[in-house]
């Protein structure tokens, strides 16, 4: 025998699901939200979308080959991934430098302190994206109206997002029947046809996205169904109460970023909940804090905090929301 | 505008001094009498809490001390007698002197030495692999290499050698504390008194095999063959199961036994090198 | 109507090369070493010494205490050696070896071909039989028959059910069992119902062995009481309680056994041995083992001897191929990793599987990323990520809490986490201090 025998503890077989796999599969399911936002933002969606992915791969790169002096890691995809998911957090008429700025907080701060990729306690794209909106309130809530190539980059003509348009209305006495008219009409909404963050308009494209990775089994679909259930069931109960100041449960699933956050933001491996119990909960607050924050807050978009808030708790539902040990409760004797 | 202010302080104040008696009181029910030279003695313990000594940490040793009637069998082998010394006097007791040791690796299984016939693929861990089988050497006593004790090892001084795959125990740094022998799930690690610039004389092998396969597996094992019991002036060396110890305690440093081991299993370290017998046998300073 | 356990579970790809490669008979070796432990419990006491001429069939190892087996002969010959020989871990145990000289067995043993059917022996009998015969469980877990097949006082048994799963991939020698020898293993069957005094057998056979299933069914209509349940296929199908909820929706309680469900459960491999120990009077020196791999020239199933060396059996399979880099003993979930191959054949060796080169290395260990994965796979309803880290922070107190017990080992977590983590390495490891500690506490 002259081979050299690899021997290990079973098993033997590994599956040829990786954690770079697992990554691109998000990837890929973000595309046609991207595709989505270059058809409505134009240029602006590109420039925005290269410099949110460069600058997080080079930010990943730089802290472990210069300060951590580790191992690159920029292969697994993941700062890719919330590349990605920065930009399509913010408008897409965003400067160049402010976005680098969101990267560095989104890589540098929310994710290599924390010791890298798994050991995060908050989505770094949502830490980067919450970082600029209060940083640079101006620039990131200046929403370009969307006319595809036409838009324009920094010179884009902008406007507010329907959910601006109501939160102002209604502070200002106005009802709802009449601010209705004022934003487009749920049919566009699904489509994107609106002003917002360059990846959050086309709640289609993101379904999209969202069945394609629920089918190869990248996520469950637990977390994005409690999310959109609870906000849903929360604002149609509202809405029931009082339709005059309360938009309908369509109209908050369609505005604002609570697709991107149900299907993209809240499902981070990293920072969501193990079990599917858990899983529930969390997407449940989620879901309720956003209402919460749209309806009475101070901002008329919530769903970034919703996450970053719930994200805390991650750790805690992880303890506490067991699942079902075989052989747990006797049933028969 | 006055009264505001004049409420606002009245209000204070009485917050402060509710809190003052609430913390009082709890100080005085929750209270815990505590000899104070449990505190002193800590003062005194290095504060590596390593577990050297036997229990679970520097203040837990500290109240074991402050109880015992006499530091027999104590000992802190971080600070050794000074800081003994200064605990005897705290507590008014008499200080055992006790032996400063090392720790010293009893492999020298280096992939020249002791071929490769597997490729461990596992998890690097010394006891995963330890539980599966018997390593990647036809030798099952030896030295795994996936750096348990090295994790142990709260002092850093300790280290993987890349090339000859084993610890090393940096003499300067080890303080015998323990966490590396009890790390080892081989038992190859072992503390040894520690000797005038750091010399020592050990058997580098653990190989409880009959001579022929201990050789086979390892150049350099211990064949069990008995040489250096018989030269040995001092009754320090003893075999069993075809293993040679040298007790550290009775070894006189002679050195009669590192040119009498047919495999080169005797190690000597730290030594100046001889000069009168040209024939050296084979000695690598691994450690 | 194929039924399955509900929670979690993997499908591996099958590979289940030799699955339409009959069971031939493997030329006698020159020279069997045999391990006086090759089942859970005491080693056995050899009872032959040194150049002593044995048969076939002749008792050479006898069995230490309650949990321990008879250990037999495999061959005709004389005894060479009684020392200590390194055994599949690569650590040395007690064997026997023995130079093969001609082929005599015992007198007592049929060795016709002819299917006796009816069971004449009462239980008693048939128990005492198994235990001298020295039958273990042949599923890989070789726990001794004997004791399997006591009902012990304040417990009741109403059900057998025979494991004719073989979730393990690549593994084919039960499905061969089962397809050639399906009315002795069905009369096995009935022999083990007899002595634990149940009138209902269930042989549990996964849905890629039709011909299994097909067959058993069809012979299964002249036994009484047996019948056959076809399982959807999930790894892992095979383990005990997993078997037991799929088939009859019982749930074994944490850390107690299948009795408490009133469930035995036996392999069909065990159930062949039982039915030629029972009515052939044959003890356990041979069983079948697949030996399989990618790039073997000729895999397929043997029956052999105990006690052949390993490299006998991979001649036989066409020789070792060039680019083999990994040999496991077993199934490639549970099987153990050969350093070598000049290894025996023992009574719990159900394959032997080489893989090539580039299948045998473990992917780049990743951080955890949580994605839960592992929790998903474990058919226990435990969270592996979690014992994992555990273990290997050696905190196994908590491990003990959050019911590392429970774990069965079957290598799901480790299959499926996409980070590569090894996390069944330290829950094993964990495992096994975790009931280290557990008998320090009885025993104090």
């Amino acid at each position: 025998m002259n081979n050299i025998l690899n021997v290990s503890p079973s098993p033997h077989q590994q599956s040829s699901e990786t954690t770079r796999k697992l990554m691109f599969g998000v990837v890929i399911a973000l595309l046609p939200a991207l595709a989505a936002s270059v058809y409505y933002f134009g240029i602006g969606a590109i420039i925005v979308t290269l410099t949110s992915v460069l600058a997080c791969v080079a930010c990943e790169f730089l802290i472990q080959k210069y300060i951590l002096k580790t191992k690159t890691s920029i292969s697994d995809g993941s700062a890719v991934v919330t590349g990605l998911l920065l930009a399509f957090n913010v408008p897409s008429n965003l400067p160049v430098l402010i976005i680098v700025i969101g990267a560095v907080i989104s890589i540098g701060v929310a994710k290599m302190t924390f010791g890298g990729l798994g050991n995060n306690p908050f989505n770094p794209a949502l830490v980067g994206r919450v970082f600029l909106l209060i940083s640079f309130p101006v620039q990131m809530t200046s929403w370009p109206v969307p006319s595809g190539f036409k838009t324009g980059y920094t010179d884009a003509v902008t406007g507010a997002t329907p959910l601006g348009i109501i939160s102002e209305g209604v502070k200002n006495g106005e009802s709802i029947a009449v601010l209705m008219d004022k934003v487009p009409s749920h049919m566009q909404l699904f489509y994107g046809y609106m002003g917002g963050s360059m990846g959050e308009v086309a709640a289609a494209a993101l379904i999209l996205g969202g069945i394609f990775m629920i089918w190869r089994k990248i996520i469950t679909w637990h977390i994005p169904v409690a999310v959109l259930a609870s906000a849903a069931l929360f604002t149609g109960i509202l809405w029931m109460a009082d339709p005059a100041t309360y938009a309908d449960p369509l109209f908050h699933l369609l505005t604002g970023g609570m697709m991107l956050g149900a299907i993209f933001m809240a499902t981070d491996y990293v920072t969501s909940p193990m079990t599917p119990k858990g899983m529930i909960i969390y997407g449940t607050g989620i879901g309720v804090i956003t209402v919460l924050i749209r309806t009475w807050g101070a901002y008329p978009e919530g769903v970034s905090f919703a996450i970053l808030i719930m994200n805390a708790f991650v750790p805690l539902l992880n303890m506490y929301i067991k699942p079902r040990r075989f052989g747990k409760e006797v049933m028969n004797g | 505008m006055s009264s505001t202010v004049l409420l606002t302080i009245i209000m204070l104040s009485l917050l402060g001094l509710l809190a003052a008696v609430i913390l009082y009181i709890v100080a005085q029910k929750f209270k815990v009498v505590e000899d104070p030279r449990i505190d002193l003695v800590n003062e005194v313990l290095p504060g590596a809490n390593c577990g050297g000594c036997g229990f679970t940490g520097c203040r837990a040793f500290a109240e074991v001390l402050v109880k015992a009637e006499s530091f027999e069998g104590l000992n802190c082998p971080v600070g050794g007698a000074e800081t003994m010394g200064k605990a005897a006097v705290i507590l008014d007791r008499q200080p055992v002197a006790v032996e400063p040791k090392i720790a010293v690796l009893r492999c020298n299984g280096t992939p020249e030495n002791c071929k490769r016939t597997s490729y461990y693929d596992g998890a690097m861990n010394c006891r995963v692999a330890h539980s599966l089988y018997g390593g990647t050497t036809a030798c099952h006593y030896g030295c795994l290499g996936c750096g348990d004790c090295v994790a142990a090892c709260k002092f850093d001084a300790m280290y993987m050698d890349p090339v000859t795959q084993l610890p090393v125990i940096i003499d300067e740094k080890c303080v015998a504390c323990g966490a590396c022998v009890k790390a080892c799930p081989r038992n190859i690690i072992e503390l040894r008194k520690r000797n005038r610039k750091d010399r020592k004389i050990f058997i580098s092998c653990v190989n409880k095999d009959k001579g022929g396969p201990a050789r086979k597996a390892c150049s350099v094992a211990c064949i069990g063959c008995g040489k250096c019991v018989k030269v040995c002036p001092y009754d320090a060396i003893t075999m069993a199961d075809n293993l040679a110890f040298i007790d550290s305690f009775k070894c006189k440093l002679c050195r009669k036994c590192v040119t009498e081991c047919p495999t080169g299993a005797i190690l000597e370290i730290n030594f100046p090198v001889r000069e009168e017998k040209p024939a050296e046998p084979a000695v690598t300073e691994v450690n | 109507m194929f039924k399955t356990f509900p929670k979690g579970g993997i499908h591996p790809p099958e590979n289940k090369i030799t699955a339409d490669k009959a069971i031939t008979v493997l030329p006698l070796p020159s020279a069997v070493t045999v391990p006086l432990n090759q089942h859970i419990g005491a080693p056995a006491i050899p009872v032959v010494e040194k150049g002593a001429a044995v048969k076939a069939g002749q008792i050479i190892g006898q069995a230490k205490g309650f949990v321990s087996a008879n250990i037999h002969s495999p061959v005709s010959g004389k005894v060479s050696k009684i020392e200590p020989v390194a055994d599949t871990t690569g650590y040395k145990q007690m064997a026997i070896v023995i130079d093969v000289e001609g082929d005599e067995w015992i007198e007592t043993t049929d060795r016709s071909a002819t299917l006796v059917k009816e069971v004449t022996m009462t239980r008693e009998q048939i128990v005492e039989r198994c235990r001298e015969c020295g039958l273990v469980g042949l599923g890989g877990a070789t726990f001794p028959t004997h004791i399997k097949m006591t009902v012990p006082a304040g417990k009741k048994c109403d059900m057998l059910i025979i494991n004719g799963v073989e979730c393990e991939p690549y593994l084919t020698s039960d499905h061969r069992l089962m397809v050639e020898k399906g009315a002795e293993v069905l009369t096995g069957v009935t022999i083990i119902m007899k002595a634990l005094g149940v009138s209902s057998a269930v042989v549990g056979i996964e849905a890629n062995k039709p011909d299994a299933i097909s067959q058993l069914t069809s012979l299964a209509g002249g036994f009484e009481g047996i019948s056959v349940q076809p399982l959807r296929v999930k790894y892992p199908q095979g383990g005990e309680k997993q078997l037991i909820k799929a088939c009859t929706g019982r749930e074994v309680p944490s850390g107690g056994l299948p009795l408490d469900v009133g469930v035995v459960v036996q392999n069909v491999g065990t159930a062949f041995a039982v039915y030629e120990a029972v009515q052939k009077n044959k003890p356990l020196i041979e069983r079948v083992v697949t030996v399989t791999g990618k790039s073997l020239s000729q895999p397929g199933n043997f029956l052999v001897r105990i006690g052949t060396s390993v490299t006998k059996l991979i001649e036989a399979a066409g020789g070792m191929p060039g680019d083999t880099g990994k040999i496991v003993n077993g199934g490639p979930m549970m099987g153990k990793a050969l350093a070598m191959t000049d290894v025996p054949v023992t009574k719990g060796t159900s394959g032997i599987i080489l893989f090539p080169d580039s299948e045998s290395r473990r992917d780049e260990i990743m951080p955890c990323i949580r994605c839960g994965k592992c929790s998903t796979a474990c058919a226990m309803g435990l969270e592996p990520w979690l014992l994992s880290v555990l273990s290997e922070k050696t905190m196994f107190e908590k491990a003990e809490a959050e019911k590392i017990t429970d774990c069965m080992e079957c290598g799901a977590c480790s299959y499926t986490c996409p980070a590569k983590r090894p996390l069944l390495d330290y829950i094993r490891l964990g495992k096994a201090t975790v009931l280290k500690m557990i008998r320090e506490r009885i025993t104090k």
